[in-house]
């Protein structure tokens, strides 16, 4: 099928069952996201643009990142390249490009380590594949570090649980410092800096939008349902995906949300300062930036003198605040230690259903039949609930509280082996469109199996990057881009405003 | 009695490297931090749990036997084959012989052809499969050949070409006891530990870092408690101290 809009490539073809396609060598070598201009990169601490001497700064680089982290020693000497990750890549699937094999995009990286940091390397460079740093490595690296999304799905596979992520991560940083960082996910983060979200809303704006949608729900069921911002004392601090505030369908989830504080009674509020809670910190791979990002929502917290702090529904942010936020912004003594710091929303909502606090009239979504996309960084970087694999049971438990008709996609795409959506990682970015696509062919191929099979109307997901995504791929897929909903906006029509608590 | 010397010295030479290569790398694994959480999830929240899914992973090759069938088949049986063989081998380090190696002795034959049966069944798939083609170098397949000769050698003395059993056990007790004694000189011997030397000496310098880096790997090693336990590199930790920081007082 071709491809609406002016994009010269072919959409690839759904097929009955998933093939691994032949390997084509450069596939994707056209393609290289906008590089970041001097404004984009200065505020980050990088240099505006390519230094002199990039090369001994690259090299300084690596060694101090091999220092400073250990999974990059030991997975750029251990991988024994089984090839057990080849096949497991979204964008590999996608583009049959090798170099989106993960051992392939880690071996643009690993063969300049064995070059100037190994024995073997340096003496036999051509006996173990060991290669100089060129311009030509570092448009590689910039091209194939751009068509990873980070997304952790090698990681499952490799017999050392070899994460790509952390070679892709280590590529940029080292790429940024010499001066070629990445436009899109570095004009954000300077956003992040300066106005605190990512979309550079200013506080008036937000108010503004926040109004609107109390007016929207008021004028739907009747019932005054509060959005709070910046409001001192309040018991909780949701700190959610910018994109919430009026993306579709994000913006409809964040209603959900507002409908279960209103309908648990939990005094909540959002933040000017902090709100934001995606963190493209982590896609650049740079801790420094990533705590910078952060710790606004230490500030807010502490400002508003929240007791709780909960996060909506984002992939990458959900790791983030589980993951790292106690390390980057922690310790979180001054917050109720009664409840998890940070919380998700989902773990929140499903809490007050395990209660009883929230009463659910499923039939509302008796014309939908809904499965889950489950988010690469919740599945396989993060936890919801007390036990491992809670990640994948809250979800799914909400939504079948909130529909009758759910049904999952095949095993093999779901739960820790679940594909990316294709535009994690800041990769969300129309200068990459072609490699959106094609990276969602794996999802979309699991998604045409429980339509036809289930007659699946819609899929949930809880993570904005997967939202906007699939909102763009899915028409290239000849399917519908309103088929994508937040889970909390199943929970918000679900909700019985008017009921008894 | 100087082909003696000369293997005596290759092997003491070797195993100096190998241990002292070995140590360095596990001595930096070990002294690098891993700064952030960064298990894959589902991750054991214990180091109960932690210690049982590294168990999993070493002894069964719990990932790769999600990732492919094949090459879980073919690693297992080289690796575990490879396994019983070293064991095996004790018997000539060792007077009298354990009686455990003693015991386990029959095993070991058929160890061999699983080890070469897997060697052979790795290499066929690094040459036919384009993906691994694709991403081996001249090491990766040198690797194999170098452990199917060993092993190949190894099965040829034991079914073809038999050597002198006794004075190669004088010999090698002789290097554990430091007192040599002349090693035999058949060329399939010779081969067979020249080869074994050359692995030793390699080790440290190669991808069979895999062996000790899979216990230090962080995705596998890490608990999933980032929530209940703060988790701060000592670089980190300078970081916040330097950093302007809001605290709650």
């Amino acid at each position: 099928m071709a491809a609406p809009g002016k994009q010269e490539f072919t959409t690839p073809a759904l097929k009955e069952y998933p093939v691994i396609p032949p390997i084509q060598v450069n596939a994707m070598a056209h393609i290289k996201p906008f590089v970041a201009k001097p404004d984009h990169q200065e505020p980050l601490g990088f240099p505006g643009e390519l230094v002199d001497d990039w090369k001994d700064v690259a090299l300084n680089k690596m060694e101090e990142l091999l220092g400073k982290y250990r999974s990059l020693p030991v997975f750029l000497d251990s991988c024994v390249k089984c090839g057990a990750c080849t096949d497991k890549c979204h964008y590999y699937l996608g583009t049959a490009d090798p170099k989106n094999m993960p051992v392939a995009r880690q071996d643009l990286l690993r063969n300049v380590y064995r070059r100037y940091f190994t024995f073997a390397g340096k003496h036999f460079p051509k006996l173990v594949g060991a290669v100089d740093l060129t311009e030509e490595v570092i448009d590689d690296w910039y091209k194939y570090y751009h068509q990873c999304s980070e997304c952790r799905r090698c990681s499952v596979y490799c017999p050392y649980g070899i994460d790509t992520a952390e070679i892709t991560m280590a590529g940029r940083e080292i790429l940024a410092s010499i001066g070629v960082g990445q436009k899109y996910s570095n004009e954000i983060i300077s956003k992040v800096h300066k106005i605190g979200n990512n979309l550079g809303l200013p506080e008036p704006a937000l108010a503004d939008t926040l109004e609107g949608l109390e007016e929207d729900i008021e004028e739907d069921t009747g019932v005054t349902v509060k959005f709070p911002l910046d409001q001192k004392g309040a018991d909780v601090l949701l700190v959610t995906p910018s994109a919430d505030f009026f993306a579709e369908p994000h913006v409809d989830g964040l209603m959900g949300y507002a409908k279960v504080f209103h309908q648990a009674g939990i005094s909540w509020t959002l933040s000017s300062h902090a709100s934001e809670a995606a963190n493209f910190g982590i896609f650049i791979g740079n801790y420094e930036n990533m705590q910078k990002v952060a710790m606004r929502i230490r500030e807010a917290a502490l400002e508003l003198g929240v007791k709780r702090i909960i996060v909506g529904e984002c992939g990458h942010a959900w790791r983030v605040a589980y993951s790292f936020w106690n390390t980057l912004i922690g310790p979180f003594d001054f917050l109720d230690p009664n409840y998890p710091a940070p919380q998700h929303i989902c773990e929140f909502t499903y809490d007050l259903l395990k209660r009883g606090a929230l009463k659910l009239r499923p039939e509302e979504n008796d014309d939908k039949v809904v499965t889950f996309h489950d988010s690469c960084n919740v599945s396989r970087a993060s936890r919801m609930g007390d036990m491992p694999g809670g990640q994948f049971v809250i979800p799914r438990e909400i939504l079948k509280a909130a529909c009758n008709h759910f049904v999952d996609m095949a095993p093999d795409t779901i739960h820790e082996n679940t594909f990316c959506c294709g535009g994690g990682g800041g990769l969300l970015t129309d200068d990459l469109v072609e490699l959106r696509v094609k990276g969602a062919l794996p999802r979309m191929e699991a998604l045409q199996q429980v339509i036809e099979n289930d007659g699946v109307t819609h899929m949930a997901a809880i993570c904005a990057i997967c939202k906007s995504q699939f909102s763009k791929v899915l028409p290239y897929y000849g399917m519908g881009m309103d088929m994508i909903i937040s889970v909390h906006q199943l929970v918000g029509d679900a909700l019985d405003l008017g009921a008894e608590a | 009695m100087l082909l003696s010397i000369v293997f005596g010295i290759l092997f003491y030479l070797a195993a100096l490297i190998l241990i002292i290569g070995v140590a360095s790398h596990i001595r930096r694994y070990a002294k690098t931090p891993a700064p952030l959480v960064i298990p894959t999830t589902p991750a054991p929240t214990t180091r109960g749990g932690v210690a049982a899914r590294m168990f999993r992973e070493v002894v069964f090759f719990e990932s790769l036997f999600k990732g492919s069938k094949w090459t879980w088949l073919f690693g297992w049986l080289f690796h575990f084959g490879m396994l019983v063989v070293l064991l095996r081998h004790l018997r000539y380090f060792t007077e009298p012989v354990w009686s455990w190696v003693a015991m386990m002795q029959w095993a070991g034959v058929y160890a061999g052809f699983a080890m070469a049966i897997g060697l052979i069944g790795l290499f066929v798939r690094r040459l036919a499969v384009d993906r691994i083609r694709y991403i081996s170098a001249p090491s990766d397949y040198l690797m194999v050949v170098l452990l199917f000769v060993i092993g190949g050698t190894g099965l040829l003395m034991k079914y073809v070409w038999h050597t002198d059993i006794v004075a190669l056990k004088a010999f090698t007790l002789g290097l554990v006891t430091f007192s040599w004694s002349p090693l035999p000189s058949d060329p399939l011997l010779l081969i067979h530990l020249l080869l074994v030397i050359v692995l030793m000496l390699i080790f440290p310098f190669s991808k069979l870092l895999h062996a000790p880096g899979v216990f230090f790997s962080p995705t596998r090693n890490m608990k999933d408690t980032p929530r209940e336990h703060r988790h701060i590199a000592a670089w980190a930790k300078k970081l916040e101290a330097n950093a302007q920081r809001v605290t709650s007082e």
